[in-house]
């Protein structure tokens, strides 16, 4: 008998897995039929997206992009043969999209009417007749546009890491240049209160080492201050009258509108909530307890109170507390209030980012010898900061939200001007159009924001999670 | 031999004040204090000024005065006749009745989708993801107005309800309507009603749903009874008594006896010429915000939901069934109760900015505190300082309220250390 005994000496070949657990249908086994429940639920919700988005795209896609008015739309739908329920018409968007971007900011017609060769005040009656849509965009609003490529720019060092730090320069003057792009008027006027904040800075500068930290912030408070009461006006008005003098047409806050009302809304109450709010949640944890009291009372005041009621304060009783005869700029008025607003928001969240830090790294800077504000500025905030990054950013989302609340004290935000856009003859019964317009508007922004703050909060990341 | 001496007196110099800190915090303090006094009696000097120019005097008499507006959607009596004040507290309850509807169906909501965005289903997961991130990041006013379009512009006119054939159809049996003019459900009547009881001559308050109210209290409190003696057999013996029948019946059979007793039924809307009548009418307004205001809210509270649920570690669900929990219990008794720690304290902001966010009613024409006595009111008496201090005031107390008896509930689930 020959010997039959047989040993494998080499090791077989891997095979491959079975094609149900692998590729597209193993993921699809994983993770959308894993059990009769999942698979009929995934059945469902498929039929509920199809049915949505079938039935979203046949009221979307309609060819009324270029009518003139809601009964336009109507019949051109008509022509089309559509038989469901009713069309889009984005006629309107067509048409207003300029109006729900910029307000009732004026058009730079001078410039306009250079470039078309229709003179000013054609171009005034029907821009868009005279000169391709996207040219009056661009160069009739080019003031408001260079407003907010400043802000990025100047934004630009502080958000990527890999901008030029020359840049910084830009984020130092964008606030003033700003100012000016949008009311216009002279450049010495903003001139003039930037001038002010460097001459703080030089007080604080040269009294420093001379007198004390102390008496030096307090100087660099004082001196400008004494600048802008009393002296910035009569320089402003010697310059004005120099040769080199860059005058713009002086545009008043009620044509201010549409979403850049809301940008710059937001944008104020966004940079001026973060310095204020770190203060008062620094005044709300300090051991000093008239400056404590005077934080948590301000802090759980504008918290409790909903936003709506700072703006009826802002529309109507801002000027009864200012001394008679001033009345100052509603726009200004309510972007003082959204920052006081947001900055009590803002001082919760950092006062959360303060209580989560171990109480050894308080212990450690006061080891290592540094005073208070050296110990905050170099140890304390940037890891305090660095935890209530998201909760920082959901309150400037949400601030930048809230800023459609203006609407309500009747300033021609977007939606605003949707209400206006539908009580006029043309466009009157138009809904959804509008609506969807705005909310991508504010989707974008705030979307953004938000995965910013995730990118940001992911470079930062060092402990072992 | 030495001698210990004193150190050197010190003299008080006036420069300490600033230099040492044992005086500094002192100087800090007071600079701020006189600073803010200094800023206060600025502020009211100018008012006074201001107000004296207008020839306001301060005061809130006006709201003694006849508010001479109509309110629709209102829980108690209300006419024109009726003074500012009670004006006001109509709002004040409209303002807390959308906030407590809008609580529950957020919290539900927001439950649901929180729970649903941590599914194993794919799908069902991104889309929740979807929800999250649209409701997120668009503005509540505009959900607001954009609810209440979908209600004007999609349903049914009552007209609709009319004829032989009619385009449309009441739900549930004939007993809801639901129109562009708002819903209409049935109202509860009770045939032996006990009448109403007056409460300083402000409200009325029905004693029958006061009897109802003191008799489900009291089914619950007996229910928890139930419970703790369960619990306390269990810890003796190891063996758990099946008790929800139980319970269920001391909470159900009084109600539902009381509500014989009182000869319960419903009065069902039915259509009159061109309008329903009877029945209780939900306005389009209050439907709007509660709705806008609930998926709104509920897009946050799923995040809170989500990050409770995950923030509760593995290791808990694997040891509870390591101990033979079931599925259930391991919920209800483990992760649950961790969970909850986590949950609570954003879940008390969020209901708040739900409160505080109903003041945008004025936007659909809700008349709540803001649309009465900071709206109508204001405008029609020219009472702005008066009005709108009332009107933080009355914010203020109720998110204060809120506060203090969620933080309360709160300091009741949390961790005990030692």
């Amino acid at each position: 008998m020959s010997n039959i005994e047989f040993v494998r000496t080499e090791m077989l070949p891997e095979k491959e897995p079975p094609a149900s657990t692998v590729g597209p249908i193993g993921w699809m086994r994983e993770n959308l039929f894993n059990g009769i429940w999942n698979s009929i639920i995934t059945v469902l919700f498929v039929l509920a997206i199809v049915w949505t988005v079938l039935s979203l795209l046949g009221w979307g896609i309609q060819p009324t992009w270029n009518a003139k008015s809601l009964s336009e739309c109507r019949e051109i739908i008509a022509a089309t043969g559509y038989t469901g329920h009713s069309g889009a018409c984005w006629g309107v968007i067509n048409d207003r999209w300029l109006q729900l971007l910029y307000g009732f900011y004026p058009l730079d017609a001078n410039l306009l009417s250079a470039v078309s060769g229709a003179s000013a005040a054609e171009i005034l009656a029907d821009p868009r007749a005279h000169v391709a849509t996207p040219i009056v965009m661009i160069l009739g609003y080019w003031r408001l546009n260079l407003a907010i490529i400043l802000l990025f720019v100047g934004l630009a060092p502080v958000l990527i890491e890999r901008a030029p730090r020359k840049l910084l320069i830009v984020t130092v003057l964008f606030p003033f240049i700003d100012v000016w792009l949008m009311w216009g008027g002279s450049i010495w006027g903003p001139a003039m209160a930037f001038v002010g904040f460097v001459l703080g800075y030089f007080a604080f500068k040269i009294l420093a080492p001379i007198a004390g930290t102390l008496i030096a912030v307090i100087m660099s408070a004082v001196v400008p201050i004494i600048w802008w009461l009393f002296l910035s006006g009569s320089a402003a008005s010697i310059f004005a009258g120099s040769p080199i003098d860059l005058t713009l047409e002086p545009v008043s806050s009620r044509q201010f509108g549409g979403f850049f009302l809301s940008i710059s809304i937001g944008v104020v109450a966004i940079l001026g909530s973060l310095p204020l709010g770190i203060v008062l949640a620094l005044g709300r944890q300090s051991d000093l307890f008239i400056v404590k009291a005077l934080c948590v009372g301000f802090i759980e005041f504008i918290r409790g109170v909903p936003l709506i009621t700072l703006l009826f304060v802002a529309n109507n009783l801002l000027n009864i507390f200012m001394p008679p005869g001033t009345n100052f700029d509603v726009i200004l008025r309510v972007m003082i209030m959204v920052t006081l607003f947001a900055a009590a928001y803002m001082a919760e969240v950092v006062r959360g980012g303060l209580a989560a830090l171990p109480k050894g790294q308080y212990e450690a800077a006061d080891a290592l010898g540094l005073d208070y504000w050296k110990a905050q500025r170099l140890i304390i905030m940037p890891q305090a900061l660095k935890i209530s990054i998201p909760g920082i950013v959901s309150t400037f989302i949400g601030v930048f939200k809230d800023t459609t609340l203006v609407s309500i004290i009747s300033l021609m935000d977007p939606i605003g001007l949707s209400n206006a856009i539908r009580a006029n003859q043309e466009w009157n019964g138009i809904v959804w159009e509008l609506y969807a317009f705005i909310a991508l508007l504010f989707f974008v922004v705030c979307f953004s924001m938000s995965r910013y703050s995730m990118f940001l909060e992911r470079k930062l990341q060092t402990g072992h999670k | 031999m030495t001698t210990l001496t004193d150190p050197p007196r010190e003299s008080f110099r006036l420069s300490m004040l600033i230099y040492d800190t044992r005086y500094r915090s002192l100087t800090i303090q007071v600079v701020a204090l006189i600073g803010f006094m200094a800023l206060a009696a600025w502020l009211v000097s100018n008012t006074a000024n201001n107000l004296a120019d207008l020839g306001k005097e301060p005061s809130f008499a006006f709201l003694n005065e006849p508010a001479s507006y109509d309110i629709n959607q209102r829980l108690i009596e209300y006419t024109s006749r009726d003074s500012h004040w009670r004006a006001a507290g109509v709002g004040l309850l409209n303002t807390l009745l959308v906030a407590v509807l809008g609580c529950i169906t957020a919290t539900i909501l927001g439950v649901v989708i929180g729970v649903l965005r941590l599914s194993n289903n794919w799908l069902v997961a991104k889309i929740m993801t979807v929800y999250v991130e649209m409701f997120r990041n668009v503005p509540v006013l505009l959900w607001i107005v954009f609810t209440m379009a979908i209600l004007i512009e999609t349903l049914p006119a009552p007209r609709a309800f009319r004829g032989d054939n009619p385009e449309a159809s009441m739900l549930l049996g004939d007993s809801v309507a639901v129109t562009n003019r708002g819903v209409y459900i049935p109202e509860i009547l009770f045939s032996r009603s006990l009448g109403n009881v007056d409460f300083f001559g402000f409200f009325n308050v029905s004693l029958d749903l006061i009897a109802i109210g003191a008799v489900l209290i009291a089914g619950i409190l007996i229910s928890k009874l139930i419970t703790r003696r369960a619990n306390v057999i269990q810890a003796a013996t190891g063996d758990r008594p099946v008790t929800w029948y139980k319970r269920l019946g001391v909470i159900c059979i009084p109600t539902l006896l009381v509500l014989w007793i009182l000869g319960y039924h419903l009065g069902y809307p039915e259509l009159k010429g061109f309008n329903f009548s009877g029945g209780t009418h939900l306005r389009n307004s209050l439907i709007a915000l509660w709705l806008a205001l609930s998926v709104y809210t509920a897009a946050f509270i799923a995040e809170i939901v989500r990050a409770g649920i995950m923030s509760v570690s593995k290791g808990q669900s694997e040891a509870a069934s390591a101990l033979g929990l079931s599925s259930r219990r391991t919920m209800n008794l483990v992760i649950l109760p961790q969970a909850l720690r986590v949950i609570i304290p954003p879940m008390i902001s969020n209901y708040l900015n739900l409160t505080k966010n109903s003041s945008l009613a004025i936007a659909v024409g809700y008349m709540d505190i803001t649309g009465t006595l900071g709206g109508i009111t204001m405008n029609q008496t020219g009472r702005e300082l008066e009005s709108i201090l009332l009107l933080m005031l009355i914010y203020l107390t109720i998110s204060l309220s809120i506060s203090a008896v969620m933080n309360w509930y709160n300091n009741s689930v949390k961790l005990v250390e030692r």
